[in-house]
């Protein structure tokens, strides 16, 4: 009893959580009768097994809410959310007593007829007759008034479904108490029964078909073997009329049921003498009530058990030290060529990962385990807020460890909880800013790598970054000057800080004292991140990254001072080999060590001095794995990187727990016990607080200085100054081999991609080499490549380019002070049109046409870029005119005023690219010239800012293709409308 | 090995449910002793895994039958040099909670069977950092044992960090 006992509560619990998520599904969609049908049956089945395990508040509860169910079935009431509200009331206490019996062991007293009235009365207020059949589960139901209905099939004249299932209720508790029936009743599940009669009923009787039990002979065939016979069938029978007499079933009905069972006689019983029974009646008739015992307890047990998940955990636990046994049993078999035990070793290897992956599965979850109790939030939030909301989940069938998806459950209940509280409007603000009143919360979750990403979204107003503003200041979080200059973004990662709410009150929804900190502190326990996007206006959405599983990782193992230590792959982007001679240098900055690593400066954390180990070897060759947390990007250096392997995560013992920079620790395929690195715990260490909000931040900043600068290409030709170039204006960087160096119509040129690539060189002393190698920057454009000889590639560098003195020398623009040396910034439009004369020309005519040249007004404050941008301009067939700011641009404007486009830069002195556009809109000659913004970076929010400002279009600085074919697109369409 | 109970006849014959077993150990030259059911294991020299930054207590992992087990230098949670690492220490594997220690000691002796009734209570004058880590200790015929309390041992390290 007590085991049944406890399969009850659990496959209770699992109905109800199913329920509930479906109870809200059934009031979006009224009119879904599959639904309403399972709800009803999962309802049904609570009910059953409560009155054979004698717990009749449950089965009183359930029976209520089934009537209620029954009637939204037949259409007799409406799915309202006032009809519903009882039904999830009763489910909550449905689970409340569950949960009380799960402690006790007994069903609590109590009293719930309150409830139970409600109910009743919901299934009365449809105006339906046979919701008041009674909480008493085990009493028959009353089908007075629906049966002497004449009309409809007899299924519909006995009274529906209702009545078969009262019928079956009572026939069941006499077959039972038949002697003569009861062996066949023997080992059998009796609610399953139960469910099968009734469906089988009622597809005899003409009703809907539910059944889907198994074919009738062969159902059968088990039964006739255990003897029964006709005197059995005429039992059967007999039980059943005096069931349906019991319920008031007018005579003349029973009989014609009587008649229709009796047609499946034949096939019950297994007799070949009786083959055409009516036809419709007959498959499903054959499962009369003694097959379904058989048939259906087995189908599903043979499909799933319940096992107890400590024994899922041991089970985990011994597979991992196998696959320690297994790796280490490998590493002996790779030093010893030609064993014996190569064969069998290597089929035990194979077995073990499909041990491995097999038991893995077995904690395998989908996602939406974690979701089936946030529609019915969703929706009690919705009343209580009184918003309207609706939930879509995507991915929902997306699998990850039982153990992770315990730990992301609440974060994720919290944040949708959010998103309906804070993130949505009201239905009227909703309506005040154009949107539809029913305000979408989305939850999606994919795969993506060894992760799985999951998203929580909502299309609200966004955060408020000046309300966050006001509360960081309240809460002392930061200060006002410390808040200057923050982009909105760096804002709204306050949210993420200990002691943070912005509801303006406390609801009874959120402001419970947890805030976002938890939810972040939570999913970085188990290895994940949390990342804000949030749009004022548009919504605000949350993307969390969490590893699939936290057993097994797969790690980089690396050395550091003869230590080895394993990194979690996950938060690897890449390994860069550092050398005297390699691309990529280490530098230091006042003793703070970075890496150049292209675009981007890396702040490195040497392991060997976190780790605090003495070690007097040099580092000629060092390594530095780019790192990611969160947002935040940093090196680690190791001296030696070796294999990824997968390893088993073990704790770190209690006295070692408190050392932030272990994760846990592991033994290696060679019974090497090492210790499992923490990459958040490494960027903590490393003087940043929390990494992933600070980090963030640093990042964003380091991007938005960077922004002022430019990458430069430093490379030595021919004598004088090195020759820098735009790193973005080189497409790629070619070492070509000088005797595949070819003169064709008195032009050096090399075939490159299978066409043939002009070479040039930057002055008469760049000398082509007799042999070896030489480094090409080829420069592209429309398929075709000129390469440019140099000498030597010295480095790339972030840099402010300045041009100090106008250049003199043709095809340089000027020089300027990069990296503290003097260096010729290279004008490449020139060496282009020397390699090819028709390059631009072929352009100029698909720009243009007949049109004459169109006058452009290009401002930026660098006149470097004046200078860069100028060539290429007028070598497309413009003519430009050039101002170093906005108030000499509109000063020019207001003087000349026939320029057909203007190009202008964002940020300037004096006045600014915005000012400047605003000014001159108001201009009525130049409210419809076409004026492009340059900036350096496209963020989404620059490029609404442009528009607002009143630019045409955007286009990203350096971009030369894009600037081109803006520029003809707005040629057009000044030609076209004028 | 009984002498301390021929020692105190009477006592040992009216409490014989009170014997208990201890494992003897030297550290710095003084007997210790530990209960011989905490113990789970003796070994003798074992490679080391250091731990960086690691409290001093600890010396490092090693692993033990696939199991990974915290190595703690006795001496320095007695407060003495620590093991240089041309020594040998012996290793005494303990059970505590669900996680194994492996002791580093000087030498390991044999299991006594001792009477608890005999354990006295720690000197008054003891050195508090032993007294914490003593559960009293016994007079046996030649030396004191002293009792260790494995889990004093054992959050010694804890204690480092957090300090």
């Amino acid at each position: 009893m007590d085991d049944l006992l406890d399969e009850f509560i659990a496959e209770t619990n699992e109905s109800i959580e199913l329920l509930d998520g479906e109870l809200v599904r059934l009031e979006q969609n009224p009119d879904d009768p599959e639904l309403i049908s399972h709800i009803f049956r999962v309802l049904h089945t609570v009910k059953g097994t409560c009155g054979f395990l004698g717990l009749p508040r449950l089965a009183g509860l359930a029976h209520a809410g089934e009537n209620v169910l029954g009637q939204f079935r037949d259409g007799a009431i409406p799915v309202t959310p006032e009809a519903m509200n009882p039904v999830l009331e009763a489910l909550d206490k449905i689970r409340a007593l569950v949960a009380d019996l799960e402690q006790t062991g007994k069903e609590p007293a109590g009293d719930d007829s309150s409830l139970v009235e409600r109910l009743n009365a919901v299934a009365k207020g449809g105006g339906s007759d046979n919701g008041n059949a009674g909480q008493d589960t085990q009493a028959a139901p009353e089908v007075e008034a629906s049966a002497p209905q004449a009309e409809g099939n007899l299924f519909e004249q006995i009274g529906g479904l209702s009545s078969v299932d009262a019928a079956v209720e009572l026939f069941y508790e006499r077959v039972v108490d038949d002697e003569r029936l009861r062996d066949f009743f023997a080992d059998t599940d009796m609610d399953r029964l139960q469910g099968m009669q009734r469906a089988f009923l009622t597809l005899a009787l003409g009703g809907p078909d539910e059944y889907d039990g198994r074919d009738l002979r062969s159902a059968h065939a088990g039964l006739v073997q255990k003897g029964l016979n006709d005197t059995h069938f005429d039992a059967v029978v007999e039980h059943l009329g005096d069931a349906l007499k019991d319920l008031d079933v007018p005579d003349n009905l029973v009989g014609a049921i009587a008649g229709r069972i009796e047609t499946v006689r034949g096939d019950v019983l297994g007799r070949d003498a009786t083959p055409d029974a009516t036809p419709e009646a007959e498959q499903p008739a054959a499962q009369e009530q003694p097959e379904a015992p058989a048939a259906k307890p087995k189908r599903s047990a043979s499909n799933s058990i319940r096992v107890n998940v400590d024994v899922l955990e041991s089970l985990m636990t011994v597979v991992s030290e196998l696959v320690l046994t297994r790796n280490q049993l490998m590493q002996i078999l790779r030093t010893q060529k030609d064993s014996d035990f190569n064969g069998p070793l290597q089929r035990l290897n194979q077995v073990t990962t499909e041990l491995q992956e097999s038991v893995m599965q077995t904690r395998m979850q989908p996602i939406g385990n974690a979701w089936s109790k946030l529609p019915r939030i969703v929706r009690d939030l919705a009343q209580e807020l009184d918003k309207k909301i609706e939930l879509v989940m995507k991915g929902a069938e997306t699998e990850l460890d039982r153990q992770v998806l315990d730990e992301i459950k609440d974060p994720l209940t919290h944040m949708v909880r959010n998103a309906a509280d804070h993130g949505l409007e009201t239905t009227d603000g909703r309506r005040a800013s154009g949107k539809s009143e029913t305000g979408i919360i989305t939850l999606s979750a994919r795969h993506e790598g060894g992760h799985i990403i999951v998203e929580v979204s909502d299309d609200g107003h966004g955060l408020s970054t000046d309300r966050i503003r006001e509360k960081i200041l309240a809460n002392g979080l930061a200060t006002h000057s410390e808040l200057e200059g923050l982009t909105d973004q760096q804002i709204h990662q306050f949210i993420f800080k200990p002691g943070f709410s912005t509801a303006k009150s406390v609801t009874n929804v959120s402001g419970r004292g947890v805030g976002m900190d938890v939810v972040r502190s939570n999913i970085a326990k188990i290895g994940g991140t949390v990342e804000l996007n949030s749009i004022a206006g548009r919504g605000t959405r949350f993307t969390i990254k969490i590893p699939l599983t936290l057993a097994i990782v797969s790690a980089l193992i690396v050395e550091c001072g003869g230590q080895r230590f394993a990194l979690p792959q996950n938060s690897v982007i890449e390994l860069v080999r550092v050398t005297k001679n390699s691309t990529y240098k280490m530098e230091g900055v006042k003793g703070t060590p970075v890496l150049r690593l292209r675009d981007r400066l890396l702040p490195l954390v040497t392991l060997k001095s976190l780790l605090e180990i003495d070690d007097e070897r040099s580092d000629d060759e060092t390594y530095v794995i780019v790192t990611q947390v969160g947002t935040y990007m940093f090196g680690i250096v190791v001296d030696r990187v070796f294999d990824t392997e997968e390893i088993v995560v073990k704790p770190v013992s209690r006295a070692l727990r408190n050392i932030p920079i272990y994760s846990g620790n592991t033994i290696l395929g060679d019974g090497s016990v090492i210790m499992i690195l923490d990459p958040i715990g490494i960027a903590n260490v490393t003087g940043e607080s929390s990494a992933t909000d600070d980090q963030s931040m640093d990042a964003i900043e380091e991007q938005s200085d960077a922004s002022e600068q430019t990458s430069m290409l430093i490379f030595k030709a021919g004598k004088g100054a090195p020759k820098a170039v735009p790193l973005a204006l080189v497409s790629r960087i070619e070492e070509i081999d000088v005797r595949e160096i070819e003169d064709a119509g008195g032009q050096h040129s090399i075939q490159y991609r299978g066409r043939l690539m002009p070479l040039v060189t930057l002055s008469d002393t760049t000398i082509i080499r007799s042999e070896g190698k030489q480094p090409v920057l080829a420069f592209s454009d429309q398929g075709r490549s000129v390469g440019l000889l140099a000498d030597d590639i010295v480095d790339i560098v972030e840099s402010d380019v300045t041009v100090e003195m106008k250049g003199g020398q043709p095809g340089t623009i000027g020089t300027a002070i990069i990296e503290g040396r003097a260096t010729d910034l290279i004008d490449t439009t020139f060496f282009l049109k020397q390699a090819c004369d028709d390059w631009f020309g072929v352009q100029r005519d698909a720009g243009f046409g007949e049109k004459a040249a169109h006058q452009i007004l290009l401002v930026d404050d660098s006149s470097f870029f004046r200078n860069l941008l100028t060539p290429i301009l007028e070598a497309a067939g413009y003519t430009v005119t050039q101002a170093e700011n906005g108030e000499i641009g509109l000063e020019a404007c207001k003087t000349r005023g026939d320029f057909d486009i203007i190009v202008s830069d964002l940020e300037m002195p004096v006045m600014d690219g915005f000012g400047f556009v605003s000014e001159l809109r108001r201009d009525p000659g130049f409210d419809k010239v076409p004026i492009v913004a340059l900036s350096a970076h496209a963020s989404p929010q620059d490029i609404s800012r442009c528009e607002e400002a009143g630019f045409t279009s955007h286009v990203e600085k350096l971009n030369k293709d894009s600037l081109l074919k803006k520029l003809k697109e707005c040629a057009k369409q000044t030609r076209d409308a004028a | 090995m009984t002498q301390t109970a021929q020692f105190n006849e009477a006592g040992a014959k009216a409490e014989r449910s009170r014997f208990e077993e201890y494992l003897s150990l030297m550290v710095g030259g003084q007997t210790f002793g530990i209960p011989v059911l905490q113990v789970q294991d003796v070994l003798s020299h074992q490679t080391v895994a250091p731990v960086p930054l690691s409290p001093a207590e600890v010396s490092g992992s090693i692993n033990l039958r696939g199991r990974i087990v915290t190595v703690i230098d006795m001496r320095v949670v007695l407060g003495l040099e620590p093991f240089s690492p041309d020594q040998c220490p012996k290793s005494v594997v303990v059970e505590y909670g669900d996680e194994a220690c492996s002791l580093l000691v000087d030498e390991v002796g044999e299991v006594l069977e001792l009477n608890v009734g005999e354990c006295e209570p720690n000197p008054a004058n003891l050195d508090s950092k032993w007294r914490e880590l003593s559960n009293g200790l016994f007079r046996l015929e030649t030396e004191l044992l002293v009792v260790l309390d494995i889990s004093q041992i054992v959050s010694a390290p804890e204690k480092t960090l957090d300090a």
